[in-house]
């Protein structure tokens, strides 16, 4: 039985990269989401939740057509950043924010519901701007949903395969992820190692909705 | 002076209706508006906060404009001299007593200050899950003289209290209004506690006035005056 772990820390990488670009990306948009009352909002809406009904893989083809040195966006990240996308880390942690997205913005945009619009109301009659009003007041009442945003999203990383695959391949070091590792010591018949990478990734998952479960709860008692 | 002229289509529901109030207002004095659930006293509040926007009329405080319609001007409420006190409070659960007051001042001094006056130093360091109503209360006042303000809105700040603690923290109200000299306007549908803590009162029923005056000569001659 071989033990590689270095797709741990690949996925370990690739995880937290998607984490923290979506919970940036994510607010801005998750704010609008929740307040704008726009009659284009459900249709941007849907199409930021379309990576949660769509196979993975149909997604990362499409992801494929457009990151590929002959796509739009692969081209211009070429010829502007000189930055291959397709088969590269950066590669993956695109796909893996497009696959990830609607787990981090439906969780900010309950949070951001959940706050009461009155505090806002409060928090402007006291003098402070909107910037200030969403660090000092909506973000910390809104901690739980964070807290969900951030533990769902690293464990989706964490388990993507899909769309991973179909963008980055199985490069050792570099885009072979924890799951695709697990898929090709199942192609070589190799189950003991497949269990022991299976074994830590259940085991992650579980400590993080674990962690998560915990922090709601305490948030609910306050 | 405060004085303001507010006109705006309110919607309670089905209900479609017009908030056409003006008034003139003493600085110093504490102007008390009653009337029934959805005549338009909370509508009113928020306009002058600046929480809402009326569709035409001016609010002025002294020389400050902070709304006219023609040529346009609004002032949003982080630049207004106001403090608001919320129906249900409104107090930040994330922070204690003290840090809902610091919030507002920024000066802990000041902030030491309104807690004194308020008297919640005992319970400083509490969150707002720990108070009593009395106690959230006085935090919200607190809170809302924080930044020194010009004019004072209280939005039915008693309702959610039991008739023994409307009573002493009504008194208490004029108390540190008085001490702070600050213009104030209260909201209530009470009759009765508008009576009994107002220089000055304004009836509305529909969005419009159908009473104003002094409370002790409370009369709807005045009434029809001012609301022309």
């Amino acid at each position: 039985m071989s033990f590689d772990p270095v797709p741990f820390w690949v996925s370990l990488h690739l995880g937290l990269w998607v984490t923290v670009l979506l919970l940036v990306i994510c607010f801005p948009l998750a704010w609008i989401f929740a307040r704008s009352r726009g009659r284009w909002v459900p249709w941007v809406e849907s199409t930021t939740t379309l990576p949660l009904v769509l196979s993975p893989t149909v997604l990362g083809f499409y992801l494929l057509i457009l990151l590929s040195p002959r796509g739009a966006v692969g081209r211009f990240f070429e010829s502007v950043f000189h930055v291959r996308l397709a088969f590269s880390f950066a590669g993956i942690v695109i796909a893996g924010c497009v696959s990830s997205l609607p787990f981090m913005l439906s969780a900010l945009r309950t949070g951001i519901l959940s706050v009461p619009n009155h505090l806002l109301d409060a928090s402007y009659t006291l003098g402070k701007g909107r910037l200030e009003t969403i660090v000092r007041v909506v973000i910390p009442n809104m901690r739980s949903s964070i807290v969900a945003g951030v533990v769902n999203t690293f464990a989706h990383t964490l388990g993507e395969f899909g769309a991973v695959l179909m963008i980055g391949g199985s490069i050792p070091g570099v885009t072979k992820v924890v799951s695709i590792a697990v898929y090709e010591r199942v192609e070589s018949l190799n189950f003991g190692s497949a269990h022991v990478y299976a074994g830590i990734l259940v085991a992650v998952s579980y400590f993080g909705v674990l962690l998560l479960n915990r922090i709601q709860r305490r948030e609910a008692r306050r | 002076m405060l004085h303001f002229d507010v006109k705006k289509l309110l919607r309670a529901g089905d209900h479609v209706f017009h908030l056409d109030a003006a008034y003139c207002l003493e600085e110093g004095s504490l102007l008390g508006i009653r009337g029934a659930s959805g005549s338009g006293k909370t509508s009113l509040l928020r306009c002058l906060a600046g929480l809402s926007r009326p569709d035409s009329g001016c609010v002025q405080m002294g020389e400050d404009i902070w709304f006219r319609s023609q040529p346009e001007l609004f002032v949003p409420p982080q630049r207004r001299s106001v403090g608001l006190v919320f129906q249900d409070y409104a107090l930040f659960p994330h922070l204690t007593v003290a840090g809902n007051v610091l919030y507002a001042t920024g000066d802990r001094e000041r902030a030491m200050e309104l807690l004194e006056l308020t008297r919640l130093t005992e319970v400083a360091h509490h969150f707002p899950r720990e108070l009593s109503g009395g106690q959230k209360q006085r935090t919200a006042l607190a809170r809302a003289l924080g930044r020194r303000p010009r004019l004072l809105l209280l939005d039915e700040p008693f309702s959610a209290l039991d008739e023994d603690l409307r009573f002493s923290l009504g008194d208490e109200l004029c108390r540190i209004q008085g001490e702070t000299g600050v213009t104030a306007i209260l909201v209530s549908h009470s009759r009765e506690e508008i009576s009994r803590l107002c220089t000055e009162v304004l009836e509305l029923s529909d969005g419009r006035i159908v009473g104003a005056g002094a409370e002790d000569r409370f009369d709807a001659r005045r009434a029809a005056r001012w609301a022309t």
